[in-house]
């Protein structure tokens, strides 16, 4: 192996695929049963972060950055003027196969420009899994992209030996889509989603009758929408993202604040504009409560309330505008009422409803379950309830815990007094 | 109040609690040797580990408790605080007396102390699945040196194992002067101990091993690359990668 070579080409491919920002590795359960190179762990693991406080656990790449598209949004775009490389397929093998035995890495995250076409560049991908697995016996977790427009075969063989697929929706709507990628539709991204997702679901159903079903894309697919490139509001986002997780059964969608990258467009943001992080964050906020939180999409966001709060998180927006439903006693309500408690997280919950069968629980008590309770207060009772609760209006008891809490984005307090002005 | 103090191993722990119930005194309080300070006004009992009593304490604990309430103690233990003894204790002698599945009454103290502090070791655990570095020796070793809060090492085993079955490996417990050493052709875990802790010596390595350098090499630019400046978050970079890991992350060396 050329070293300076494979070290150079290293470093444009991995910077050209930084901007996918899937990189978990969780939901593999592939098992070392061949005496061969790695086991899976169902939860991921993270090997390191980045200075930005990204995780790092695969070995995330392009196979090459040259490209026949020319998507306004992307850094390898063909019009852009960057180094282009691409890599062979023994020197990704040789890469993953050397950091995974370091423990440097879970496995690895392959996508791609797309080069002559989709089932050309598709092939490259699959035979890189297929010499993983059954060349060096390695039970790595291996992510793969579907590419828009590869052919069915391929699908079904990527799918034997990645763990994950992925394909990104790029833009929340078609009509942002066509504005700066006027080559896609969503429609192309649909067609992979549902035919993995099939695939899936019908494997599944065969396991019940036979034992011998090979493992079919066992961590699911994902899917990536860029966020404050174009100009939908957070509803839609979410909406589209709702939909996506209903209709194919996905794992995960990713949003993605839009970090400018070409020079001279007059469509995007432009060059040191900063990216919209705060929202990304609600929006990953939203997303959870959806997951895990049994919330409806409708109950957040709707047409009456197109936006996310900025100063406050999704759920305690949700309370302070349901305010008739609380305060919820926490010895007496069911597992989805407490679930919807500001400060109340998924474990605590759990906590509460096993530990109220030994007795009625006190304030020292939820406090020890590590629960936030200076935010929890006005929307619960308990045992030993000491909180004298007036009648405050949504908007005191909003300025009330803000006062008491600093944001991570804002970095002066705005009620600071200011003397001189 | 009697002082019951034993040796500090597992299997102390567990004649403690037999000869607890031997004895009947009405309270104790349970030390560590290590961490013990005799007081003339007190009165203080010795335990002799005894390995037979031992295994009938265990034997009766495994009845009363869950795999997981049995695994929770195990990790508390191993987190070898001070005070953690008591609570195993305490919690040990509620399993006993107890006839009704108590391990989620996080009302009480010592039930919640467990379950607490069987995260904080957990988190040790998962840490070191994650940030241990391999450097490969010119025999073919893959070599990593350890400094963990908690005693993890034990519970790290199985997860290297499986995922390493085809190499040697070595970890070693710095701190504890203890390591794991996997040997792929006999393909089982040997326990190594040493009354010295071996030096750090990257460079030695380095200097043996050409191919080794490279692919660290080719790691730190890969780390660089994956980096995007424009979001840049010092603060949950090293929330999420605490400094006490630096020192042995091949990528955060300069």
């Amino acid at each position: 192996m050329n070293f300076d070579r494979v070290n150079e080409k290293l470093n444009i491919l991995a910077d050209a695929a930084k901007y996918d920002v899937s990189c978990s590795s969780s939901g593999g359960n592939r098992k070392n049963n061949n005496k061969g190179l790695g086991n899976s762990k169902s939860s991921g693991i993270c090997h390191t972060y980045t200075e930005d406080g990204r995780c790092v656990s695969l070995l995330k790449i392009l196979l090459t950055n040259h490209c026949i598209y020319d998507c306004a949004f992307c850094v390898s775009r063909k019009s852009n003027d960057v180094q282009r490389a691409a890599f062979t397929v023994e020197e990704v093998v040789d890469l993953t196969i050397n950091f995974y035995r370091r423990n440097y890495i879970e496995g690895l995250f392959l996508s791609s420009g797309i080069f002559k076409n989709a089932d050309f560049t598709m092939e490259r991908l699959v035979r890189i899994a297929k010499k993983l697995r059954l060349e060096h016996r390695f039970n790595g977790y291996i992510h793969l992209k579907s590419i828009p427009g590869a052919s069915e075969e391929l699908l079904s063989e990527a799918g034997l030996y990645a763990d994950r697929l992925s394909i990104n929706l790029e833009m929340p709507t078609e009509e942002g889509l066509k504005l700066v990628a006027p080559e896609k539709s969503h429609a192309d991204v649909q067609k992979p989603l549902n035919f993995v997702n099939n695939k899936i679901i019908q494997l599944k159903d065969e396991k019940k009758l036979i034992k011998s079903v090979p493992k079919f894309a066992p961590a699911g697919q994902s899917t990536q929408m860029v966020i404050g490139a174009t100009p939908e509001n957070d509803f839609q986002i979410m909406s589209i993202a709702n939909q996506y997780y209903n209709d194919y059964n996905l794992k995960r969608v990713y949003y993605s604040g839009f970090i400018p990258i070409n020079h001279n467009d007059s469509l995007l943001p432009s060059i040191g504009s900063q990216p919209p992080l705060l929202r990304e964050n609600r929006l990953y906020q939203t997303d959870w409560l959806m997951r895990f939180y049994q919330f409806n999409v409708h109950e957040i966001l709707n047409e009456s309330n197109p936006y996310l709060d900025t100063d406050i998180d999704p759920k305690l927006s949700y309370a302070l505008r349901n305010l008739h439903l609380f305060p919820i006693d926490i010895n007496t309500a069911d597992f989805h009422m407490i679930l919807r408690i500001p400060g109340v997280g998924v474990k605590s919950a759990k906590k509460i409803i096993a530990a109220r069968k030994f007795g009625k629980i006190r304030t020292y008590q939820l406090k020890s379950f590590g629960i936030a309770y200076n935010r929890a207060r006005y929307f619960m009772r308990c045992e030993d309830d000491q909180y004298q609760r007036l009648e405050l209006l949504p908007t005191q008891i909003k300025n009330k815990i803000l006062s008491n809490s600093q944001s991570k984005y804002i970095k002066n307090d705005p009620n600071q007094l200011i003397l001189f002005e | 109040m009697e002082n019951y103090v034993f040796d500090g191993s597992f299997d102390g722990l567990m004649t403690l609690i037999f000869d607890f119930y031997v004895r009947k005194p009405k309270q104790i309080k349970v030390w560590n040797e290590r961490d013990f300070q005799p007081s003339m006004f007190e009165e203080n009992y010795e335990v002799i580990t005894d390995p037979d009593k031992a295994k009938r304490v265990k034997t009766k604990l495994t009845s009363k408790l869950s795999k997981q309430g049995w695994k929770r103690f195990y990790c508390t233990f191993l987190s070898e605080q001070t005070e953690a003894y008591q609570h195993l204790f305490d919690f040990a002698k509620y399993a006993i007396d107890s006839n009704q599945n108590f391990e989620s009454n996080f009302g009480n103290q010592d039930v919640l102390y467990l379950a607490q502090m069987d995260r904080k070791v957990n988190r040790e655990k998962h840490h070191f699945e994650a940030f241990i570095r391999f450097e490969k020796f010119p025999d073919g070793t893959f070599y990593s040196t350890i400094e963990p809060k908690y005693h993890v090492l034990p519970l790290l085993l199985n997860h290297f194992k499986n995922r390493y079955a085809d190499q040697d490996w070595i970890i070693y417990d710095l701190i504890r002067k203890t390591g794991l050493m996997y040997s792929k052709n006999e393909e089982k875990v040997i326990p190594i101990k040493l009354d010295f802790a071996p030096k750090q010596n990257h460079s030695i390595v380095k200097s043996f091993e050409p191919t080794e350098n490279q692919y660290q090499e080719l790691w730190k630019g890969y780390f660089k690359s994956a980096n995007i400046p424009a979001r840049k978050n010092t603060k949950l970079h090293v929330q999420l990668l605490p400094k006490r890991f630096w020192k042995y992350l091949t990528e955060k060396e300069s």
